[in-house]
């Protein structure tokens, strides 16, 4: 199974209601009972097949890009998180962004608008590491791979969580 | 950790078994029994080593979000996170070390209800947000690899 940004604005990618309410329903995670799709599917009136078969479609078309364990890094070990910003031209945004978006320790690569004067960067990603000198390297790898170390950037590594859970919608529908 | 565990938090980050019995047919692939899948996944989730077993979905499927930073003084930081974390809509919420040193994740079904929780936390806290709304995603999210 393949997802990418190509698919991603493919008419296919776009979720019906009694998906949305699937998904809504995913929020708070997959009941642990020897059913779980059964579970769901009484809460939504649907059978346990339908549920079944509507998360194999929407993890085809790419609307769930996985559906399994959702792990927290921190308690893991993984406690240098650091979220690395970018200020790279626009024009050159798109095709770093892109190659960003596939090494193999980036977790999340993402363009936002820039916000002059106080915050001049357009493209973030995510590192996550053991320790912080590991996290650091490997930023510097990434610049090097890339040839952007001569790009604007800084890295925000993360001290305290004081929330992480999945999102929660209430009859949320895309506007 | 028991390399059941490692199992169990490392390969089923995706393709979570899609057919009646999931927590039987990963027991199946690990040698021991559906009760045990399931209490083992329970007690991760108990003492947060996973969140939950979900489904990761395409930003912008369903309602709007974004990343929002905030500057604190380090004195009132514990109290405005408080205020922050209350919100339902906030999801994400850590200290950075930054000048930006507060940084959360709003999630809301409408862009109507994200202003207005935008408009609540800066009222509460006495700091506006600086809002950074997804533009385009460029990462393909398989989970996350770990090394034991």
């Amino acid at each position: 199974m393949v997802v990418n940004v190509a698919i991603a604005e493919d008419n296919d990618a776009v979720a019906s209601d009694d998906e949305l309410a699937l998904i809504e329903a995913l929020c708070v995670g997959l009941p642990l009972d020897p059913r779980p799709y059964k579970v769901l599917a009484s809460r939504l009136g649907m059978t346990e097949l339908e549920v079944i078969s509507s998360l194999e479609s929407l993890i085809g078309r790419g609307i769930i890009r996985r559906l399994g364990v959702v792990v927290q890094h921190r308690r893991l070990g993984y406690t240098a998180n650091a979220m690395v910003v970018w200020d790279i031209p626009d024009e050159m945004v798109d095709e770093i962004g892109k190659r960003m978006g596939e090494v193999d320790f980036v977790t999340l690569c993402y363009q936002r608008p820039r916000r002059a004067p106080d915050w001049p960067y357009n493209l973030f990603c995510m590192v996550h590491g053991s320790k912080r000198e590991t996290v650091l390297k490997q930023v510097q790898n990434l610049a090097d791979e890339l040839g952007i170390d001569d790009i604007s950037n800084e890295i925000l590594f993360s001290s305290r969580q004081f929330k992480q859970r999945g999102a929660r919608y209430k009859n949320g529908r895309k506007q | 950790m028991f390399e059941t565990d490692k199992k169990l938090l490392n390969d089923y980050q995706r393709d979570f078994p899609l057919v009646p019995r999931p927590y039987a047919e990963i027991g199946k692939s690990l040698g021991i029994s559906e009760g045990e899948v399931i209490e083992d996944f329970t007690r991760y989730i108990e003492n947060k080593t996973i969140s939950r077993i979900g489904a990761v979905v395409k930003p912008g499927t369903i309602g709007v979000s974004t990343l929002a930073a905030m500057k604190v003084p380090q004195e009132k930081l514990i109290e405005i996170a408080k205020i922050v974390s209350s919100f339902d809509e906030v999801n994400h919420n850590y200290e950075r070390e930054h000048s930006f040193n507060l940084w959360f994740v709003i999630t809301a079904p409408n862009q109507t209800r994200l202003n207005d929780v935008l408009a609540e936390i800066e009222n509460k806290t006495g700091t506006t947000p600086m809002s950074l709304p997804m533009e385009r995603d460029f990462h393909l999210d398989l989970g996350f690899k770990l090394k034991w």
